[in-house]
């Protein structure tokens, strides 16, 4: 079929098209490679090391297992491992109200594209602002919220944020807050794509608002739940910027976080080999969620 | 029948109004107490609308004397301007080449920079202050812009896009003689604009809104943008809380404005996207 000179053309449109190829993608591998993938592997070196950037290069002292070791031993880093769990409870929380929401707002509602901006606002207002906001509203005593509280007759309400165990469930009210929006529109986005003919049918064989919810909606829209479930799962890992600002982890230790130790350590303890082998144990933590997702897509999903 | 069912609908729209403004009541305090003498502001009961109105004169010296915020929101909009622009150029060209052309390793590639994705940043910031050291990108705003226009997300998301588009168009401009360049820039990028503006949309709003890159990679007080600059501002000013409410809506502002005009876009990103990144 085909002549040289045909073949000559194929294959140089081969080597066009190759070289075309790797021209586009070029800026977007040598970003990675430069600020994500060499850094990677640099993380991952240093975490075995015992150095501060601070120093010179041939002070890096290899240690072995050793900074791994101590993480298990180091309380404050037990103590902000345990917080990340427990921050974990409020991606539920925060998908079980934006489903609900997202059910009311797609049909029992007027207005919804108002109520889609009402709800939605907390999750595109910079994190920064919304702290210092509730550091203000959550103030022990005159702060808006005890007033309110202390009129209502409760005489001695908690310090919130200043108090060792209120402080952590405050962090979760304001993460739940803020994260309901997200999962509130990416549940009506689901819900928009059930079919009606399903909820009509049910309908006719007599189905009432329960048992359409439990039946058809909730199942149908187990891949979003799992989804938002992981993706919440992993940025609740990840916060930062909140338990900074808002707390900078106290009182005590009671509301640091596995990224804020890492921060700390890096930049103001300037330990940068024990700080790597935490920013190690943070994206295990990562990866491991990763790998349930990749697991369980099959298994506990109806697609 | 019909008309039960509406009235069901009233009584759950005034019940979703009432949770909808609870909801909206952090921010309603914060710019009421923003329009307030200082000593009004923690007032018992709340003055939800100021009795006595002090809006010029908070405004003012947050913007141009306590703190120049003036600078400091120049800072930002250049930074998210220019994340924004150079992380669709990377993104898009990136996501046509993985979505459209057939190259020798594409595969291994793309599946490289998915892996990317599932790094958290937080994990490799010592790494990437150190390489900023070296490179003397630290304490700039050319190297806080080269941080944010490298995600996995851009590219990741703009492919769907690529990829849908009809065949048809580009194998025409194919036979026309049409290059790889010319396909890209004449023919699929004016086709997935609404996706671009889109993602341009989300990227800038991360931007505007980040506060950790900020932190570790700025420390002139001249370069600083906003999210550290109220962080810093509510840590030093103290008591002044009418200032530091002045601030805060200051930063929320513009979000609010692009949100109000692009809110579809904004929403269908993310539902669609998924994903903050």
């Amino acid at each position: 079929m085909s002549t040289p000179k045909t073949r000559r053309k194929k294959i140089n449109t081969e080597k066009e098209e190759n070289l075309a190829g790797y021209v586009f993608v070029a800026p977007m591998l040598i970003g990675l490679l430069i600020l994500t993938i060499i850094p990677t592997v640099i993380t991952f070196i240093l975490s075995f090391t015992e150095w501060s950037f601070i120093a010179h290069l041939d002070k890096i002292k290899f240690v072995g297992l050793k900074n791994f070791g101590k993480l298990l031993d180091d309380p404050v880093f037990l103590t902000s491992f345990k917080n990340n769990l427990i921050l974990l409870l409020a991606v539920p929380v925060q998908l079980l109200i934006g489903l609900v929401f997202a059910v009311i707002i797609d049909k029992y509602v007027y207005f919804k594209s108002v109520f889609k901006v009402v709800f939605f606002m907390p999750y595109i207002s910079s994190i920064v602002a919304v702290a210092i906001v509730f550091q203000l509203l959550f103030q022990p005593s005159y702060g808006p919220v005890n007033q309110t509280l202390r009129a209502v007759g409760i005489s001695d309400p908690p310090k919130w944020l200043a108090d060792l165990h209120y402080a952590l469930p405050s962090v979760m009210i304001i993460m739940v807050w803020v994260g309901i929006g997200f999962s509130l529109v990416v549940y009506l986005a689901a819900l928009q794509s059930i079919s009606k003919d399903l909820y009509e049918s049910a309908e006719i064989d007599g189905a009432g608002f329960r048992t359409k919810f439990w039946k058809i909606t909730f199942p149908l829209v187990s891949p979003t739940t799992f989804f938002l479930l992981i993706t919440g799962l992993i940025s609740s890992f990840k916060s930062f910027d909140i338990i900074k600002v808002l707390t900078g982890g106290g009182p005590s230790y009671s509301t640091s976080v596995i990224t804020y130790y890492l921060y700390t350590t890096a930049f103001e303890n300037l330990k940068t080999g024990y700080a790597s082998s935490i920013a190690l144990f943070l994206f295990g933590c990562v990866m491991l969620i990763t790998v349930i997702q990749l697991y369980g897509q099959n298994k506990w999903v109806n697609y | 029948m019909k008309k039960s069912l509406d009235l069901g609908k009233i009584a759950l729209t005034l019940l979703m109004t009432v949770l909808g403004i609870a909801f909206l009541l952090p921010f309603l305090w914060m710019i009421s107490a923003s329009f307030k003498p200082e000593i009004d502001v923690f007032k018992y009961p709340i003055e939800w609308i100021p009795r006595h109105w002090q809006v010029y004169k908070n405004y003012s010296k947050v913007w141009f004397e306590e703190t120049p915020f003036y600078l400091y929101y120049w800072n930002t909009i250049k930074v998210s301007v220019l994340t924004t622009l150079l992380s669709l150029t990377v993104s898009s060209m990136a996501a046509y080449a993985f979505g459209l052309i057939y190259f020798k390793g594409k595969n291994f590639l793309f599946v490289l920079v998915l892996m990317t994705f599932m790094i958290p940043n937080y994990s490799i910031m010592v790494p990437q202050f150190m390489i900023f050291k070296w490179l003397h990108l630290f304490d700039s705003h050319l190297g806080l812009i080269l941080l944010g226009s490298f995600s996995a997300l851009g590219t990741f998301m703009l492919r769907q896009f690529f990829m849908g588009l009809q065949k048809d168009c580009l194998d025409a401009a194919r036979i026309d003689g049409a290059g790889q360049p010319t396909l890209f820039l004449r023919v699929a990028v004016p086709l997935v604009r609404p996706a671009l503006v889109t993602y341009a949309i989300l990227r800038f709003i991360w931007t505007w809104n980040d506060y950790a890159n900020p932190l570790i990679f700025l420390r002139s007080r001249n370069l600083e943008t906003i999210q550290l600059a109220i962080q810093k501002f509510a840590s030093e000013s103290g008591v002044f809380y009418s200032l530091t409410m002045a601030g805060a809506v200051s930063a929320i502002i513009p979000l609010i404005i692009i949100f109000i005009l692009a809110q579809k876009q904004v929403i269908e990103g993310i539902a669609l996207g998924g994903v903050k990144g």
